[in-house]
């Protein structure tokens, strides 16, 4: 198959990453490069085959809902960008 | 005098000077600082804290003297990849995205690591994110290999390799999602260790590939990868992934010659691609072996082939997941202006703006272009084409393990299909890079441990790596497996000549 830059434009969007047109042009090439690469992961027979997420299996795990310690929240917004007293800011989320 | 408390030091050679009294932890640790500045020309130390390093180490000493009981790795100063949260210190992960984030808490390794009475010493270098397999895509520059200051150290941990082959450390942790620990261990000339997925807690660990990423230890010998394993391996709360069994005594079992020396020889680990010096000294290993007395038996992974695909698929779909928390809102970077700039924009709204500017400018190359791979394998339409036929292939790739496993012990192959190459030949080439990993890259998707032992130098002088892969949760034969080629041998002896 071969992704359109009209594609892998809306990718970008997507995955929240602003693109140059030139950007634009490198990762189509090398996204196109990778997916032909990748192809040959329809040769062997899967038929039947579970997929499998976890090399060591996992189960999930349990525990009591006991109430613990948590980040205080100076330390929470100790690394934000902007904030103000108690929350993060970010623009205008409601017009 | 400094210069010779280093020479030829490893972990355990230290511990016995400490806890003998002959050197205290502050005077190591002066010696090491010394040292790296002297080397800072390696690029090996993003972040390291002369103050904060010395302090632990009056700490250690002070408990020393008054007779109070030490830690396994008491004054022992240990190298930290940028990756793993030290509490108040700077963690980068090699990215302009966290240049100036400051965790608020300790890795589940960091504590560890501390209760064991180590001194964390610094911060190292490493591909952004640990998306990588030469540390060139860190936002910092990239670490020159000690031994040719014009060649790789491998990657992505390649700092702690570098830190550990240039004695700047005695030992070091690093991250392994699909080789980052065993290629650089293995071109830098030094010991690596992969544990299986769940032995080492990842809290604290910054998520590349969840169901991948493993923490382990650099060193000169296998008896300081026992000692710093056993330091941070076990159960934790704050890891659901993290597995209850009890963690051996490795270091008591190191010189015990494994019950079973069964070492299987897999074909598809010697095919197209591999250097003939690389092949040449891996071959050297298997008659080391023999000698020894193991069996040596050809094996067969036919779809280890689909290993490098499948764990291209697998990872970026899981990086474009946990990398989207780098949004600028609540830690890391925020662009300035998120005013549209290309055609399109201007439909978005405000907040995807400042988003996409601020991810844009904290992001590099590699860690974008897998970001958008992932983004692309998990969207609608294609993600059972891509992202559901790559699991179903990793299950093809750990039955595979499992079945050579019935025969033997232990996999033996060569760790990199090359010696470290030149900085700046594979950048332009993303395929060619992530080929530098086709034989570590198994190992993750299946779970298993794995580790590169030094096993030659090529005619120009470059450490060759030798891997052995064992069953889940064998780390402990493993080790042992790995001590019968140490001890028949000196190539982790050899240090690089630095000036």
């Amino acid at each position: 198959m071969s992704l359109s830059t009209r594609e892998v434009a809306k990718v970008a969007v997507l995955a929240r990453l602003r693109l140059s047109p030139e950007e634009l042009e490198t990762f189509t090439g090398q996204l196109n490069a990778i997916v032909d690469y990748v192809a040959q992961l329809q040769e062997p027979d899967t038929s039947g085959v579970e997929p499998l997420a976890h090399g060591v299996e996992v189960r999930n795990v349990f525990r009591d809902d006991a109430r613990g310690p948590s980040l205080p929240r100076e330390a929470a917004l100790a690394n934000a960008p902007k904030r103000n007293e108690e929350s993060f800011l970010v623009p205008a989320v409601l017009d | 005098m400094n210069a010779d408390l280093l020479k030829d030091a490893t972990a355990a050679s230290l511990l016995a000077k400490l806890n003998a009294g002959e050197i205290r932890s502050e005077e190591l640790v002066r010696a090491y600082l010394d040292r790296a500045e002297a080397l800072k020309r390696l690029n090996v130390f993003v972040h390291l804290d002369p103050e904060r390093a010395l302090d632990q180490a009056r700490a250690v000493d002070a408990d020393r003297a008054a007779g109070r009981p030490v830690g396994p790795l008491a004054g022992v100063p240990v190298a930290i990849k940028d990756v793993l949260c030290v509490d108040g210190e700077p963690t980068t992960c090699g990215s302009r995205m966290l240049k100036d984030f400051r965790p608020p808490y300790d890795a589940t390794a960091i504590v560890r690591l501390r209760r064991a009475g180590a001194i964390l010493f610094g911060k190292t270098n490493m591909d952004e994110f640990a998306m990588g397999s030469s540390t060139e895509n860190s936002a910092y520059g990239p670490t020159l290999n000690p031994w040719d200051e014009a060649r790789i150290p491998g990657g992505s941990s390649g700092g702690s390799a570098a830190a550990v082959a240039a004695d700047l450390a005695p030992v070091s942790l690093g991250t392994d999602t699909g080789g980052s620990i065993r290629q650089p261990a293995a071109v830098c000339g030094v010991v690596g260790l992969k544990p299986t997925y769940g032995r080492v807690s990842r809290y604290g660990l910054i998520a590349f590939a969840s169901s991948l990423d493993q923490i382990g230890p650099f060193s000169h010998d296998l008896a300081d990868a026992a000692l710093v394993l056993q330091a941070i391996s076990g159960r934790d709360d704050r890891d659901a992934t993290s597995v209850d069994r009890p963690v051996p005594d490795y270091l008591a079992t190191l010189d015990r010659k494994p019950e079973s020396l069964r070492i299987g020889v897999a074909r598809e680990f010697f095919g197209e691609g591999l250097d003939p010096e690389v092949e040449a000294a891996v071959r050297e290993a298997v008659r080391v072996y023999e000698k020894a007395g193991a069996t040596i038996k050809d094996v067969s992974l036919p779809n280890s082939k689909y290993g490098v695909p499948a764990y291209y698929i697998v990872a970026p779909a899981e990086c474009s997941s946990n990398l989207s928390r780098y949004d600028g809102t609540i830690f890391g970077h925020r662009a300035e202006d998120w005013s549209p700039k290309y055609p399109g924009e201007e439909e978005l709204h405000p907040l995807v703006r400042m988003m996409m500017a601020s991810r844009a400018e904290g992001f590099g190359a590699e860690v974008k272009r897998r970001i958008m791979l992932g983004t692309f394998c998990l969207s609608a339409g294609y993600a059972d084409q891509y992202y559901n036929q790559a699991l179903k292939v990793r299950r093809l790739i750990r039955n595979d393990f499992d079945a050579a496993f019935r025969d033997v012990d232990v996999i033996l192959g060569p760790t990199s299909p090359s010696p470290a190459f030149k900085l700046g030949e594979r950048t332009a080439d993303p395929l060619a890079m992530y080929l530098s990993d086709i034989y570590t890259i198994t190992a993750n998707l299946a779970g298993i441990p794995g580790l590169s032992v030094p096993c030659g130098l090529t005619k120009s002088g470059l450490p060759i790596g030798l891997q052995l892969l064992a069953p889940a949760f064998a780390e402990e034969n493993l080790l042992r497996t790995a001590r019968v080629f140490e001890r028949e041998t000196d190539w982790n002896r050899k240090r690089p000549a630095l000036a």
